[in-house]
């Protein structure tokens, strides 16, 4: 690391501590745990973007495919809910498995010149698709009316939330190799618009599938990795750290130590990924990468495989939001489909990497802890600002209502002023790539 | 009898609101089609751009509104538009020369220039939500039907009626207006065969001694003014909330591809196959059904392709197909 | 014209000192072997690229620092080798971008042209797309014809067409000389060029090698040998 990158990080743990000091610690510790997995995030975007050039506007899918995995892994099995539908789920899975090698078969046995060939090949799926969801739509009925109000879906498999992050990543992968081998064709502008529909289709089947993910209900009281404030207080351990420590708001240490127990742990994994990631752009396949992404065409010249290149990134990228998905809903506890939407969980990891300086992984976590910590911390000084040039007027004149009320939309504006000026004027980003 | 009512209520839930979205699609999908012949980018602040006008609209048709100005029984909005699209091609032009003129002087990548219009979104977004908050609203103020669903009933004796809108005539005509001038503008005029003769090859425009600038500005004041009345239409047709503008950008770059990028005939055509789509694909046909078929044979379930959530992601699977399939659209587009 | 020109791509000098000139009513064709900086040489000419040294005079006035567009304007039209057509427009609407810049009449420029090229006429509604090799050069050489250039440059004009269209090609070339115009060209086709040519320009390695009348070149026995092929 140089001297340069200690500086701008410095600053910005500067930055957090000054919220520390000013708003409250609670506050600081909980935007320094979601800056952390905003970086996991911009490290999975810069995979893609930084090492390999890939225009991936889609990552808003994948963290949503993660934080539903987390949903799967860790809630407890509604089993009522299996007992009613198994029969159903089971025979269409076994009629989709039917479809699929009919299809195949078909397309076997017909002679590529055959004009029957795409006649038969949409007959068949439309068949299919009847086929499944005569079984499948009365399954889902039946399970979405099982106690509507506090489950109404399949449930989990009921295993430690920490497992639910490695899956996550495989999930996403398995995810992104499908949707990798189809729009990875596409080039710049295409495959971009590509994934940003594929991700959009991702979420509205995640909303509206209730069976699967409770959809725009949410899913509530996901386990957590960490102890409940309340339990804290019954620690005799614990109690006796704050009188240790001189702390007189046990409430607040508490929900403070688990704040910090989540910050640890995302710490850790954040760490894991830094290090990898940093391992691979320095091997001999990072330099590829790079060379893949400077010129695409000299590189297939020679001889490199560059598409399977680009998947493997692409799956690599994908893995990292879909964990950083899963991180998300621990932290949380909670699983929201509705909050997903492509300003706050695409574009804005796209502006963290551009911050931080694409391609290289240090400017990454940084543009993602500075983006998140200017994301939230722009409504409180917003409102500040208002309500020092608003002094002179009543508090409910129109103006001033008015104001207040855009002061949570100057972080759009913000983001976009970042990622327009520093475009323009460090296209390199804050710690340029080496 | 039966037929005539199958007729009605075909007509009243699937051609009509699809024809009507379908111009509003058309119209956006135009806007895009041009910066992209043109500037050779994929504008993802397009929605901004039409949210922008609308907005501008709304604010200018609730001036006039409070000073009593109105030309009932159109709605007042369509007086305000003219201002609304002077606004967009202003903040359209002021885009161009304060972003993206730096990076056509650079001759930086597509991808650039693509991604500099993911900036001007985030700024746009912000700007609109401040000056006009996120909330819902609605400002036709017009006469509301040109025909009801009754009264079409009293006349025809038929069991189904068909109503229409006043703003659904209102966008047909509008559209067909700009579209006729549009097409006549880019296929007959100087410089409209001067942005085609660009689009298709620049060197050899720039040897033509055709000035770029001026073609750049050109597409700017169009696709500006689209995206104000495109986006005015469909809020006066339906309502204006900020986030719709936001997720609209799909189903039109939807409708762009379909049609073949920089193809302006290509987006109309696009556009209208997107609309088609999503509300028939997700309407349920067994009402219809019902009265077509013999008695005793009415479909059991809701004879429904899809089911009316997934109504956006119709666009988006179109979107995914045709880019794989067929990204040159039905009209050969270019190519990056 | 063009005089001591050096000129290049990323600090190699391409073209070497080399000095290129045509008379109003000539023909100038400019011959050599690959990579010998023919193209190079044209386009330094044109002012698509930067001369580190020389200069280009035209008719008298020095447009050493002219963009190429201004060029245009000042009466060079250039056809460049790839390209050179508008394939989405109509071989009519190609002709009027041809005369965007113009003041004068366009029709009666564009029936001129139609006279120099009847099949032209005959596909005017046709998409240059959809035309054949042979007939996309000719709309291209109408195209900057449109112009109304007292300079006309083409990038070699018959590459990729059949022997047939070549001729016909090299004809209308003769004919848009006689009405004034001066022609530099240049050409794969040495001999069939150096035949139409009132001055030929051997390139060697971006330097000029020999410099004659195109009958005297042909006459060469040292240029045949080395660059007809015996």
């Amino acid at each position: 690391m140089t001297k340069h990158v200690g500086v701008v990080y410095f600053i910005t743990s500067i930055a957090l501590l000054a919220v520390g000091a000013l708003q409250s610690w609670n506050i600081a510790l909980s935007i320094f745990n979601l800056c952390i997995i905003s970086a996991v995030m911009a490290l999975g975007l810069n995979i893609q973007w930084g090492y390999a050039g890939l225009f991936n506007v889609g990552i808003m899918g994948f963290t949503a495919l993660g934080a539903l995995t987390a949903v799967v892994v860790s809630m407890p099995k509604v089993q009522r809910a299996w007992v009613v539908a198994s029969n159903g789920l089971i025979l269409s899975f076994l009629s989709f498995i039917a479809v699929v090698i009919s299809i195949v078969l078909a397309r076997r046995l017909l002679p590529l010149t055959s004009s029957l060939r795409l006649p038969v090949t949409i007959g068949l799926l439309i068949a299919g698709y009847l086929l499944i969801g005569n079984f499948f739509l009365p399954a889902t009925k039946q399970i979405e009316a099982i106690d509507p109000v506090i489950s109404g879906y399949l449930g989990g498999m009921g295993l430690p939330i920490l497992l639910s992050w490695p899956i996550a990543g495989i999930v996403t992968a398995v995810a992104g190799w499908l949707i990798g081998k189809v729009s990875l064709g596409l080039r710049g502008d295409y495959f971009a618009i590509a994934t940003l529909g594929i991700s959009d289709i991702i979420i509205a089947i995640i909303k509206y599938e209730e069976w699967l993910s409770r959809g725009v209900r949410n899913v509530t009281g996901i386990p957590r990795p960490v102890p409940y404030e309340i339990d804290l207080l019954d620690l005799s351990w614990f109690v006796s750290l704050t009188h240790f420590l001189g702390v007189t708001d046990i409430n607040n240490a508490s929900s403070i130590f688990v704040k910090l127990c989540y910050g640890v742990l995302f710490f850790v994994v954040l760490a894991i990924i830094l290090w990898l990631s940093e391992r691979a752009l320095k091997s001999p396949w990072g330099r590829m990468m790079r060379a893949i992404r400077d010129n695409r065409d000299a590189a297939e010249a020679m001889g490199k495989d560059v598409k399977a290149r680009y998947l493997q990134v692409f799956i690599l990228g994908c893995a990292i939001c879909g964990i950083a998905g899963a991180m998300l809903a621990t932290l949380e506890g909670q699983f929201t489909p509705t909050s997903y939407i492509p300003l706050r969980f695409t574009f804005l990891i796209w502006v963290m990497v551009i911050l931080g300086g694409s391609g290289n992984n240090w400017g990454a976590v940084l543009g993602g802890v500075i983006i998140w910590f200017l994301w939230v911390e722009v409504e409180p000084v917003g409102n500040w600002f208002v309500s020092i040039i608003t002094a002179s007027l009543p508090k409910t004149s129109f103006i001033t209502t008015h104001l207040i009320a855009g002061t949570s939309y100057t972080r759009y504006l913000l983001m976009g002023i970042i990622l327009l000026s520093v475009m323009r004027f460090a296209p390199r980003g804050l710690i340029p790539e080496r | 009898m039966e037929i005539a009512n199958a007729f009605a209520l075909l007509t009243n839930f699937v051609i009509i609101p699809s024809i009507t979205y379908g111009a509003q699609l058309s119209l956006s999908a135009l806007g895009v089609t041009i910066v992209f012949g043109i500037l050779r980018f994929a504008n993802f602040s397009h929605g901004e751009l039409m949210s922008f006008g609308a907005m501008v609209t709304i604010l200018i048709t609730s001036l006039f509104q409070t000073k009593g100005i109105n030309i009932f029984p159109i709605p007042t909005a369509l007086l305000a538009l003219p201002i609304g699209i002077i606004a967009t091609i202003a903040i359209a032009l002021l885009a161009d020369q304060l972003i993206f003129r730096f990076y056509r002087k650079n001759r930086s990548k597509p991808i650039i220039f693509t991604m500099a219009s993911l900036g001007l979104m985030f700024f746009m977004a912000g700007l609109i939500r401040i000056i006009i908050g996120p909330n819902e609203y609605s400002f036709a103020d017009g006469a509301r039907f040109l025909i009801s669903f009754r009264d079409f009933k009293a006349i025809t004796g038929w069991d189904q009626g068909i109503a229409i809108k006043q703003t659904q005539l209102i966008t047909l005509v509008v559209t067909l207006i700009v579209v006729i001038n549009l097409l006549w503008f880019i296929y007959k005029t100087r410089w409209g065969k001067a942005m085609r003769a660009y689009s298709d090859n620049e060197d050899l425009a720039l040897l033509s001694g055709i000035n770029p600038e001026r073609v750049v500005l050109l597409a700017w004041i169009i696709a500006g003014a689209l995206a104000c009345v495109a986006g005015t239409l469909y809020s006066l047709d339906k309502i204006y909330k900020p986030f719709i503008f936001t997720q609209i950008t799909l189903p039109v770059f939807a409708a762009t591809i379909i049609g073949g990028i920089g193809q302006p005939i290509g987006a109309v055509l696009g556009g209208f196959v997107v609309a088609f789509s999503e509300v028939a694909v997700t309407y349920s046909f067994k009402k219809f059904l019902t009265y077509l078929a013999p008695t005793n044979w009415e479909p059991q379930g809701l004879v429904q392709l899809i089911s009316t959530d997934y109504k956006y992601a119709v666009s988006y699977i179109i979107l995914i197909v045709v880019l794989l399939l067929r990204p040159t659209g039905i009209i050969p587009g270019k190519t990056t | 014209m063009a005089t001591g020109m050096t000129c290049g791509y990323g600090g190699t000098y391409i073209v070497n000192d080399c000095a290129l000139w045509v008379n109003k009513g000539e023909i100038a064709v400019i011959v050599g072997p690959n990579g010998a900086g023919k193209s190079t040489a044209m386009k330094a000419v044109f002012g698509m690229l930067n001369l580190c040294s020389g200069s280009v005079v035209f008719n008298g006035d020095d447009i050493t620092h002219l963009a190429p567009q201004e060029r245009v304007r000042i009466g060079m039209g250039f056809v460049p080798q790839n390209r050179n057509v508008f394939v989405s427009l109509s071989v009519e609407e190609n002709l009027e971008m041809g005369a965007f810049i113009s003041d004068s009449n366009v029709s009666t420029l564009k029936e001129q042209v139609f006279e120099l090229f009847p099949i032209l006429a005959e596909k005017r509604n046709q998409l240059a797309g959809n035309l054949s090799g042979g007939q996309r050069q000719q709309v291209a050489v109408a195209r900057a014809l449109m112009t109304q250039p007292r300079l006309l440059m083409l990038d070699e004009p018959t590459a990729g067409v059949s022997p047939i269209v070549m001729d016909e090609l090299f004809d209308r070339i003769v004919e848009i000389a006689l009405t004034g115009v001066a022609v530099i060209m240049v050409e794969q086709n040495a001999r069939q060029a150096l035949e139409i040519a009132d001055q030929g320009f051997v390139l060697v390695q971006g330097s000029n090698r020999f410099i004659d009348s195109g009958k005297l070149l042909l006459a060469n026995e040292e240029v045949r040998r080395s660059f007809l092929g015996g």
